[in-house]
């Protein structure tokens, strides 16, 4: 109707992979679509920037678990330069005691590791990598679709349901009830069913707790461990890749796609509203001014930046703001990134070798990990945080000067509202000594080692990456804020209450990572609707 | 302990029938006689002073307050001149009514709203992003109503503002001996009267500076039940009788929009998106299911259905609000919710919830009543609201 | 002098549970004997006179779901049931201000109002919210669980059944429902409310019982059982028993006894005779055997199958299951017998507000940090106590001017680093005192005696498994069709004729009743 004279078809707010992702797929289908980025540069938090002269970083995702098949197939993006390394080994976790962990790609050998600390763990760890698989399995179904409708009466929706329903039934019997049984489970519960090994359960339940303002012992965390499993069928557990040439490649690689499929990308152009009338969005209004006009707009940022921030309260039910204003975002991470002139030597495994090339992750127990969080509980940051660091510079020399490296830290709890006021640069540099000083009580090195630190607080990622309240995820990862409930209950479907807008990021179904199938099945969703009108 | 208004020190000693009821917390006096009836008579033929404190009451202030107000209530706030004041019901997202009120425009960008039910969290949770401040008034406003036809008289003669010029569903600004007020030109009784909001710690000098000069004009303090009566006759919904809010109902069905009220009228559909618009928009063109009607009650019939035991009507003497069957036939298509008899129109009247088809004017209906024991049916006749409407109320 | 006589049902342990059990057997004509391990029935539903003159319920000491059901079929007020209303919450905050909840509405929020004139209005959007959530979780609680895995036709009706009630539900009031089952209580509280207090004092009822603090997603469930007794028709259902919680239990024993049960006290229990995969009795510790048609065992499923029956009775699957339940218990109770009542620095002297409970829960951080010593095998420092004082509603449990205090108090974890013993018991008690007196200052001064229960207490005396009140930790993964174990969540066990009908098994914790009743409906469908 009045669309036939809009400019284009859709506008995509914002080219976070998600974003380039979701038009990618809609130009491809013929539609005319247009990115507005605020920033110079397309990728959101998927981004390899240049920080100290010749020292290259990973500055937002620093690994990639997995990125969603259809998405690499579809968009060809291996022939747009995208390659991706798995890490092998994919940890390396040290302990106080001076042993140490590695997980590698094959059992075998992850079973040889964990039996220099543990016989009976050892002999566990196939059977718990067997069920992890099962249940992740299962979720990796649900995650490559639109979230299930548990109240909708659609002859589709109720297919859905009982296609889950059976896919749960076909796991069998035993099966069900524990994978039923362990996702509303702590990841301290789940794990100590299993395991005594404290640096094992410590390495595995970390990912559990990561981005989310929990610690080990909160229910829902065995859930979000699971979530990290998705799509690791051979059952590497915490297995990790990369991009090679750094993260910034894959958004390179999405937004080359994109373009190749018709998509028109703007960098610094940051959107200010998102224009509403008769109840129906129509396109946005730029910062500078202009305004743009389009049959649809999709929105790749959070959902509370979206509707508190790019729309005006009275162009959607008070009800609705209410259950936005209730998303919890609670950023817990910070990063901390270290130009190095030489490598970190462990005490525990000094010298360089192949432990280097995986995730060197500081978790020696469960309860290093609860403590950790007590801290963030009551708005510090913790006084021995989890850690979790990679050396990129091993595998692609290019991101440092010759005989240098890069070491980029992802730290947890670093809370994005504290205690005694806002971040400033003196509790920056606080967080980056502590840092430091931890890892250092594991590669007594590494101080004399740094060239240069960068240290991101919640509040630099947020306005770095336009990250609420610095979560990584566009919204914490609980149980109570997935699925059908992302981002707010009855509204979990990429599509909003105002007609023409839609979502596509983390914040919605099924959640963050840098995996592309928020993108993707928004991007899915949108042309279903175009065909069934 | 429950709290008195702030007019209770004066209010206490002069109620000898120590007859007290609640509202909102507080207490405030069913009757201050012993009976209502010289308190009602005040409000139709002298002057009734009514001590409505316990109404919440909101200050809105800020550049959007406008556009925000115009997003919660039905009406046309930007039809709502400077010194005016608007009535009207606010919905949910559904279209059913939370709550309705008086809405004053105290300046451009300044109103206060009154409503018998709290409602700053929905006022402010839907504020958010807006150039707008909610500040909850109750506590610090006490508010006296001044109804009754010598009313006007009785201003005029302690207060500075030009009451003459004052019309109906306006306010004015002035000074009650010297004890500002805001002076509103409303009430709950159908009747030439008048509002008086006052700073709360005025409260017990604007009470003595108004008995004083109400004393020759025959001036009463007066109850809720005498109140009772007159708005029923005046046929002004009460909240919590005659509808129930939607954050209070506990079924679906106990939910209540403006048309099913009567209160169309009110809902201003061709206003840009407000809060329940597009539920409202098609409950209009279904039409509504329900409607709020009068009913008065034949006389003759009460007489038959009393004679059968040999008793002439027997008729309650204050205003009941209990939700009684009303009948077309074998079928019950609706229900009254309060009723009372009407000593100035000498009629028993009820307001009454009618499905839609019933509720043409004149529609012959039967009420439920209740003859010794026995459940009867008196014929009713279904009539347009209100009851009663002096055109002194308007002059 | 009974071993001849056989029974149709012999019941391990005369808790609530176990005694409603028997009493609904009996009513259905069934021989059934009780057996008890005290000198008293009922369990940890027990009035003792712990100090001469001085009564308390020792462990369990508020009615509050008490199964309405119940209470009709088996006519308990006949039998001696009177139920007194606790009518108010006062939680004394530290600025030496109050928080008070009434049994006037009026009144409560008019208080509210005082503290954050948001939250006065939000509370009763939150009750309307929360009455329709009861009211949909509700049969619920009246089913046996399905077996979701299970292709029976009873499962599958259930299931179904299930499903239906809950796309059934109002969006709304799905969507709330889930976000109950999976928040945190002070997370879920954060989203209506403001006022400190007001919403530690509502999550402190989340955390009762569990191994959880406020901030631990799954204890925001537990905020519907205080809606609970609204819904089930029982007038003042929330309260304290006259004569203590005993009477409770008192009164379901003489049900169960006018109905033809025999009740033995003093008389334990050691082992379940299995013959051929059948319970056909039961072996006392003198000795003595008891057969029975149908045994039922009122204990927590850590007793019932790791104590009383054979290993070799059980499947591996099922004792795995069986030893990996959580059962850990996190409370105590101290009781003090009063010379004078305890005057609030907030509200001194008596007053109605010594009629209602006193809540120590002034912050939501000072329940989670005293959740973070438990947590870490300490008992809390500052913690969390809900006290009464019945003796102000119920003259009888002390001596005339005198009373007696019941204090709730939390966290005690059973595994305290270096375990209990008698010093470690006196300095928890003083650390309850030392915390009570910092809001009621005259407290020490007017103790005469003290008890103190601790978890290890709990477990000896009361047969509490790691001293845990409901007879296994209320989280998501332990309750309904997991609750003790999948597939066993209708009363029966793997063993025939054996069943369970303690809290271990579906609803649940708290004197209801519930699964007593359940169970038996379950053995007599069986014959």
């Amino acid at each position: 109707m009045g669309k036939v004279n809009d400019a284009y078809d859709t506008i995509v707010i914002g080219a976070g992979h998600n974003g380039l992702v979701t038009a990618a797929y809609l130009a491809r289908a013929g539609q005319r679509v247009l990115v507005l980025e605020r920033s110079e540069r397309v990728g959101g938090a998927v981004a390899t920037e240049d920080v100290f002269p010749g020292f290259k970083f990973d500055t937002g995702s620093h690994r990639i678990e997995r990125f969603h098949p259809s998405v690499v197939l579809d968009l060809r993006l291996a022939a747009h330069g995208l390659e991706i390394v798995a890490s092998d080994p994919s940890v390396f976790a040290p302990t106080p005691e001076g042993h140490h962990l590695l997980l590698w790609r094959k059992a075998e050998s992850s079973i040889e590791s964990i039996g220099k600390l543990s016989a009976k763990d050892a002999e566990r760890w196939k059977a718990f990598c067997g069920l992890v698989a099962k249940a992740a399995a299962f979720l990796e179904s649900i995650y490559d679709n639109p979230p299930p409708d548990p109240l909708s009466n659609s002859r589709g929706d109720l297919w859905q349901l009982f296609r889950l329903g059976r896919r749960l039934r076909g796991l069998g019997k035993r099966d069900m009830l524990e994978v039923l049984r362990i996702l509303p489970m702590t990841a301290k519960e789940l794990l100590d069913e299993w395991f005594e090994t404290d640096v094992l359960k410590g390495c595995l339940g970390s990912q559990g707790i990561s981005g989310v303002l929990q610690g080990p012992m909160a229910a829902g965390t065995a859930y979000l461990f699971l979530h990290h499993q998705v799509g690791r069928k051979d059952g590497a557990l915490r297995s990790t890749a990369r991009v090679r040439g750094g993260m910034g490649n894959l958004a390179r690689a999405l937004a080359e796609a994109a373009r190749q499929a018709g998509a028109e990308i703007r960098t610094k152009a940051p959107v200010g509203r998102i224009l509403v009338k008769d109840g129906r969005a129509f396109g946005v209004a730029l910062n500078d001014g202009g305004e743009i006009k389009a049959g649809r707009v999709v929105s790749n940022a959070d959902p509370r930046h979206t509707f508190l921030e790019l729309l005006d309260s009275t162009a959607l039910s008070p009800e609705f703001l209410r259950a936005v204003r209730n998303i919890r975002f609670k950023g817990v991470c910070a990063r901390v990134n270290l130009a190095l002139k030489e490598l970190p030597n462990f005490s525990c495994l000094p010298g360089e070798g192949p432990h280097l090339q995986g995730a060197i992750t500081i978790a020696p127990s469960l309860e290093y990990l609860e403590r950790a969080y007590d801290d963030a509980k009551y708005g510090e940051p913790s006084q021995e945080p989890y850690l979790e660091a990679v050396i990129p510079s091993l595998n692609d020399p290019d991101l440092a000067p010759a005989g240098r490296h890069v070491m980029s830290i992802f730290v947890q709890y670093a809370p994005y509202q504290l205690k005694d006021g806002a971040w400033d640069s003196i509790k920056r540099e606080a967080l980056g000594d502590r840092v430091v000083q931890t890892l250092a009580q594991y590669a007594p090195n590494l101080e004399s080692a740094i060239l240069h630190r960068q240290v991101l607080s919640p509040l630099d990622l947020e306005n770095a990456f336009a990250l609420t309240e610095g979560n990584i995820y566009h919204g914490e990862m609980t149980l109570d804020q997935l699925l059908f409930m992302r981002p707010v209950a009855g509204c979990s479907r990429y599509k909003t209450p105002l007609a023409g807008l839609y979502l596509c990021g983390a914040g919605t179904h099924p959640g963050g990572g840098v995996n592309g199938a928020s993108g993707y099945n928004a991007a899915r969703q949108i042309l279903q609707e175009k065909r069934n009108n | 302990m429950l709290r008195g208004t702030p007019f209770h020190t004066r209010t206490a000693p002069l109620c000898q029938a120590q007859n007290w009821r609640r509202w909102a917390g507080y207490v405030v006096a069913s009757s201050y006689e012993l009976t209502h009836e010289h308190e009602y008579h005040a409000i139709r033929s002298a002057a009734a002073l009514i001590d409505v404190s316990p109404l919440y009451k909101y200050l809105i202030r800020g550049s959007d307050a406008e556009r925000f107000i115009n997003h919660v209530v039905t009406r046309d706030v930007s039809k709502c001149a400077v010194h005016q004041v608007m009535y009207g019901p606010w919905c949910d997202e559904a279209g059913k009514v939370i709550d309705d009120g008086t809405l004053q425009r105290l300046g451009e960008d300044s109103f206060r709203l009154t409503s018998g039910e709290p409602n700053l969290r929905w006022l402010q949770d839907i504020a958010v992003g807006l150039r707008v401040s909610i500040e909850d008034d109750s506590d610090a406003t006490a508010a006296l109503a001044l109804q009754g036809p010598t009313s006007r008289d009785i201003l005029k003669d302690i207060c500075d503002a030009d009451l003459d010029q004052l019309k109906f569903f306006r306010l004015t600004f002035g000074r009650i001996t010297d004890i500002p007020v805001t002076i509103t030109r409303t009430g709950y009784t159908g009747d030439l009267g008048y509002e008086i909001w006052v700073e709360t710690a005025q409260a017990i000098r604007l009470w003595d500076a108004l008995l004083d000069a109400g004393r020759p004009h025959g001036i009463t303090p007066t109850g809720i039940l005498a109140l009772d009566i007159s708005r029923i006759e005046a046929g002004l919904l009460l909240i919590g009788v005659d509808y129930i809010p939607t954050h209070r109902a506990l079924i679906e069905s106990r939910k209540s929009s403006p048309f099913e009220l009567g209160l169309g009228w009110a809902v201003r559909l061709e206003k840009d998106g407000f809060v329940g618009r597009s539920a409202l928009m098609d409950e209009w063109r279904r039409g509504p299911a329900w409607v709020v009607k009068g009913l008065e009650v034949d006389w003759g019939s009460l007489e038959r259905n009393h004679a059968v035991v040999g008793l002439p009507p027997q008729l309650p003497a204050t205003a009941w609000r209990t939700s009684v069957p009303v009948y077309a036939g074998k079928k019950q298509i609706g229900y009254a919710t309060s009723g009372c008899w009407s000593p100035t129109l000498k009629k028993y009247i009820a307001l009454a919830h009618l499905r839609s088809a019933h509720a043409e004017r004149e529609t012959q209906l039967e009420m439920e009543i209740t003859v010794e024991h026995q459940r009867k049916r008196a014929l009713a006749r279904v009539t347009d609201l209100p009851f009663f409407d002096p055109d002194r109320k308007r002059d | 002098m009974a071993a001849a006589k056989a029974y149709d049902a012999v019941i391990i342990g005369g808790g609530h549970n176990g005694l409603v059990n028997a009493a609904y057997l009996a009513r259905a004509g069934k021989r059934v004997l009780v057996l008890e391990k005290r000198h008293i029935v009922g369990g940890a539903t027990v009035t003792e006179e712990v100090f001469p003159g001085f009564k308390f319920s020792v462990l369990s000491y508020v009615v509050s779901l008490l199964r309405p059901e119940i209470i009709r079929e088996l006519d308990l007020p006949k039998h001696g049931l009177e139920i007194l209303p606790l009518e108010s919450t006062v939680t004394p905050m530290p600025n030496g201000d109050y928080l008070g909840r009434w049994a006037d509405h009026d009144l409560t929020r008019r208080e509210l109002y005082r503290h954050s004139p948001r939250d006065a209005e939000a509370y009763d959007d939150f009750g309307t919210l929360m009455y329709h959530l009861a009211y949909a979780v509700k049969p619920i609680m009246g089913m046996v669980p399905p077996d979701p895995t299970s292709l029976r036709p009873r499962d599958l009706r259930s299931l179904l059944r299930l499903g239906k009630h809950f796309r059934g539900l109002e969006p709304a009031h799905f969507y709330a429902l889930y976000k109950l089952m999976t928040m945190s209580s002070a997370d879920y509280l954060d989203e209506w409310f403001e006022c400190e207090p007001l919403k530690a004092t509502m999550s402190a009822s989340g955390i009762i019982g569990t191994f959880l603090g406020p901030r631990s997603p799954g204890t925001a469930y537990v905020l519907l059982h205080h809606y609970m007794g609204e819904i089930d028709g029982v007038f003042r259902a929330w309260g304290f028993a006259k004569g203590g919680t005993g009477a409770v239990a008192e009164a379901i024993a003489a049900a169960a006894r006018r109905l033809g049960a025999e009740i033995r006290t003093e008389a334990t229990v050691s082992q379940v005779i299995v013959k051929h995969g059948r319970a056909v009795g039961v072996a006392l510790e003198d000795g003595e055997e008891i057969s029975a048609r149908v045994v039922v065992s009122g204990l927590d499923p850590k007793l019932t199958f790791l104590k009383l029956v054979e290993p070799g009775e059980l499947p591996a699957d099922f004792l795995g299951a069986i030893r990996r339940y959580k059962i850990r218990g996190s409370s105590g109770k101290v009781n003090l017998a009063l010379g004078e009542l305890p005057s609030l620095t907030c509200l001194p002297g008596n007053g109605p507000h010594l009629r209602g409970a006193i809540s120590i829960s002034p912050s939501v951080e000072y329940l989670e940090r005293a959740y973070d010593d438990a947590k870490y095998g300490e008992f809390s420092r500052h913690p969390y106590m809900d006290i009464i004082i019945p003796s102000m509603i119920d003259p009888g449990m002390a001596p005339p001017g005198k009373h007696v205090m019941s204090i709730f108090v939390q966290y005690a974890p059973f595994e305290l680093n270096g375990g209990w013993n008698d010093q470690k018991r006196e300095a928890f008690g003083d650390a309850v005192v030392n915390t009570l007196a910092q809001f009621a200052p005259n407290i020490k001064n007017a103790i005469l005696h003290r008890q103190v229960v601790t978890p290890w207490d709990m477990q000896e005396e009361y047969s509490l498994t790691e001293g845990n009140i409901f007879h296994g930790e209320l989280s998501l993964h332990q309750l309904f069709f997991l609750r003790p174990a999948p597939k066993w969540t209708d009363y029966r066990t793997p063993v025939t004729n054996l069943y369970q009908c303690g809290s271990g098994t579906h609803p649940g914790g708290g004197i209801s009743g519930a699964s007593g009743r359940l169970a038996a409906l379950e053995i007599l469908r069986d014959g």
